[in-house]
């Protein structure tokens, strides 16, 4: 090949891997991408840090926790484009429900207050050993902690609109966004 | 209080088109509009609680709770704060020994702060249980507090200081200063009032009117200039039976203080014209909406009102014309700058949100009640009359080709003589930076317009005020180069709006917010270059908005980054791009961590 493969890295943060899931569902294609592109820290291959400098990398979800947060930045440091892609990854989405409401009312009715909780929980203890990620005072957006390049819209983005950016970026084109893409009924 | 309430909605006729005012008056009687007060009335005119409450939570004057027997509202305007709002809300605070935005322990005095009030040629000012009281010291709001708590009456607490001319009227007697500094030749120039009702009468037709109107090229003096003599005629071909008149004293733009200086030394001349527009389109009602924080004004107008009813010059049979019948009312707002809109003002003037409406239909073929509506300017109702009486060829001798006529300023900022100036159109920046004794070496930059106009730098202060070249509706606000220009002038602005912003439109709605936070963000020296680019890219988007408002929202920000743009990069100089210098991972985990470490 005259090219070299463009490297791509991905990560689920505060998200529910449903984009994950959309970027599969490229069917066959998987195997046009694998010919233009190699994999480095992803879900999809298990590889669970960098081995070396990134051209692209794609965050799903926002950030919840501060692991989050370190988990951006080092693919901001990795990699020379990053893509927000989804609902979560550029508003904050469903988990962002709780940032109108104070971190200890969440806190209190997850671990001592709610139903399921009340009786299981007889020490009222909130989980803070120093090896879980401690939790943010609200959910960010990821471009409210890194800078983002691009963003892909959707919960999740269509396959098809995955596949278009990636390949329009990888190729160098510019992308193709018909109507049927971007609609969301 | 139930008989208050009803009593009130009797007067008005149980008719619930007049919520504004029966709202507005419960809230006088009763200092709250609380739940029951709301089912109340919801019975009374017997519709849904919800559509109270819509009205009721839209206004920033009508509130919900106690704000007490004394409730303060300080001006929050730019140039308040040139001349001095923090240390007087200091004061305040101190003497009170409360916040802003709360009220003391025994319900006595609340104190909260407002958008401009229209006074920025004597700032800071405070509305007080709605009388100014403007160019405030820390020994008045010492000798205010104190009367305050002795209970006084508010005439003994304002004093006797009264301002100049009618300010000075019994049933104003308000401590504001007109500070007119130019008289020019149609506005200010002498005045009896009925002659040109008389004129019309005697010697004119309706078509006539807006013959003259045409020929004279009048221009709506709100800021938009739309030919009035086209407005009027076809309002007048509109089918209906009943049409309005409605005068939009709704004078809200930050920095505009005309229609309060023109409504307190020629309410006349504002009625008459009004009358001659009933009578040019054929309407037989006017309405004066006159914004809240000019309330202190309503006793005195429904005086000069009444005197022209007794004067023949309104009601029927005007000057013993038959079918010549007009009559005006006058209704009052209650805080919202998007009233000024006229759609939106028409929808606060029926008891509703003061939401704009979609156009077409414009008022003109569907407005008040929807039946055709006229709404102009204070200062185009005036001018209306003088050309009437003087004729259009005497009025298009001033001015400029595109810009006849005077117009009438407010200049307030950075000078030493603050003020109302009527100058023929034509004149320069430099020429009322002079005028106003404000020294060009000294001036940084001057807002044009208000914050949806234009704020201009050195490089266009020989640019020419006039329709054609730099439009304005009359507003400029001087800003020294002692200001933060970003800091002082535009955060203000931009948080103007977001609190103005009515909510309708989405790009006004989420981009209000966004502009104030990115702008804040810049401010507090954590703004990268990116930002800067995405607050001018962003402006596409407001352009979608439905009322001016929304469209002219983003321009506090777009004009100083295009005409100041070194200000913004010098506050974001050095700054990282990658890692947003705005997000603090220690500060984040706070929270989390006081949970945590309490248990």
């Amino acid at each position: 090949m005259p090219n070299k493969k463009k490297i791509i890295a991905t990560t689920s943060l505060a998200g529910c891997f449903g984009c994950h899931m959309s970027f599969l569902d490229i069917d066959e294609r998987i195997l046009d991408l694998i010919e233009l592109v190699e994999f480095n820290k992803s879900p999809i291959n298990d590889i669970k840090k960098f081995t070396k400098h990134c051209d692209i990398g794609i965050i799903e979800g926002g950030c919840c926790n501060d692991e989050n947060v370190h988990v951006l930045k080092e693919f901001r440091k990795n990699c020379d484009i990053l893509i927000s892609l989804g609902e979560c990854a550029i508003m904050g989405g469903l988990p962002a429900l709780r940032n109108g409401i104070p971190l200890s009312e969440c806190l209190e009715e997850a671990y001592l207050n709610g139903p399921t909780v009340k009786d299981a929980n007889p020490r009222k203890i909130i989980p803070n050993d120093p090896d879980i990620p401690k939790i943010l005072n609200k959910v960010y957006p990821c471009h409210e902690i890194v800078k983002i390049d691009y963003f892909l819209p959707g919960c999740p983005p269509r396959a098809d609109l995955i596949w278009n950016a990636l390949y329009a970026l990888v190729v160098g084109n510019e992308m193709l966004i018909p109507y049927e893409v971007l609609k969301y009924d | 209080m139930g008989n208050t309430i009803n009593a009130i909605i009797k007067k008005y006729n149980g008719d619930e088109t007049r919520l504004m005012d029966i709202l507005l008056d419960v809230q006088t009687e009763l200092g709250f509009i609380n739940d029951w007060t709301v089912e109340q009335i919801s019975k009374s005119l017997d519709i849904p609680q919800v559509e109270i409450l819509q009205t009721l939570s839209f206004y920033h004057f009508f509130h919900r709770e106690p704000r007490g027997k004394y409730t303060i509202y300080l001006n929050d305007s730019v140039v308040s704060n040139f001349y001095g709002k923090e240390e007087i809300k200091k004061v305040f605070e101190e003497e009170l020994g409360i916040k802003t935005g709360q009220v003391t322990p025994d319900g006595l005095i609340g104190l909260f702060e407002t958008a401009c009030i229209g006074m920025s040629d004597q700032e800071p000012a405070a509305l007080i249980n709605e009388h100014p009281f403007p160019s405030l010291t820390p020994d008045k709001v010492k000798n205010i507090v104190k009367l305050m708590k002795e209970k006084k009456s508010i005439e003994d607490i304002k004093g006797n200081k009264y301002g100049e001319g009618n300010n000075s009227h019994y049933l104003m007697r308000s401590l504001v200063n007109n500070n007119i500094r130019e008289k020019g030749a149609v506005i200010f120039s002498d005045y009896t009032p009925g002659e040109a009702v008389k004129k019309i009468v005697k010697e004119l037709s309706s078509t006539d009117v807006i013959e003259e109107l045409k020929k004279s090229y009048l221009r709506g003096r709100g800021g938009a200039g739309f030919p009035t003599g086209l407005k009027w005629e076809i309002a007048r071909k509109a089918k209906g039976d009943i049409k309005y008149i409605f005068c939009n004293a709704d004078e809200g733009e930050p920095g505009t203080f005309k229609d309060r200086v023109i409504l307190t030394e020629l309410p006349k001349l504002v009625f008459e014209g009004m009358i001659i527009a009933g009578y040019a389109v054929g309407a037989k009602y006017g309405i004066l909406y006159l914004r809240n924080e000019y309330r202190y004004m309503k006793n005195y107008l429904e005086h000069v009102l009444q005197e022209m009813r007794e004067e023949g010059l309104l009601g029927s049979f005007i000057n013993g014309k038959k079918g010549f019948d007009f009559d005006i009312r006058i209704q009052c707002g209650a805080g919202a700058y998007v009233c000024g809109e006229e759609s939106a003002l028409i929808e606060s003037a029926e008891g509703k949100r003061g939401e704009p409406r979609d156009r077409p239909p414009f008022p003109v073929e569907s407005g008040y009640l929807n039946k055709p509506t006229v709404v102009n300017n204070v200062e185009t109702f005036c001018t209306a009359v003088k050309i009437i009486l003087n004729g259009a060829e005497w009025y298009n001798k001033m001015g400029t080709k595109e810009s006849k006529g005077t117009k009438v300023l407010s200049i307030s900022g950075d000078c030493e003589r603050p003020g109302i100036y009527e100058l023929e159109w034509g004149f320069s920046v430099n020429d009322i930076l002079k005028k106003a004794g404000a020294k060009t070496q000294d001036v940084l930059a001057v807002q044009v317009g208000g914050p949806s106009g234009n704020c201009i730098s050195e490089k266009e202060f020989n640019r020419i005020l006039a329709y054609e070249d730099l439009s304005t509706g009359g507003s400029l606000i001087i800003i020294s180069k002692k200001r933060d220009l970003i800091k002082d002038v535009v955060l203000n602005f931009q948080h103007f709006f977001k609190e103005e912003s009515c909510g309708s439109c989405v790009p006004c709605r989420t981009l209000t917010v966004i502009y104030e936070k990115i702008i804040k963000k810049i401010v507090d020296g954590k703004g990268t270059k990116s930002d800067i680019d995405n607050l001018l890219s962003w402006a596409a988007f407001m352009k979608n908005n439905r009322c001016g408002l929304g469209q002219t929202a983003a321009n506090p920000t777009i004009s100083t980054i295009k005409n100041f743009r070194q200000l913004y990069e010098e506050k974001v100089k050095g700054n990282i791009e990658l890692f947003n210098p705005d997000f603090d991972e220690n500060s984040a985990i706070k929270d989390y961590m006081e949970v945590v470490n309490k248990k």
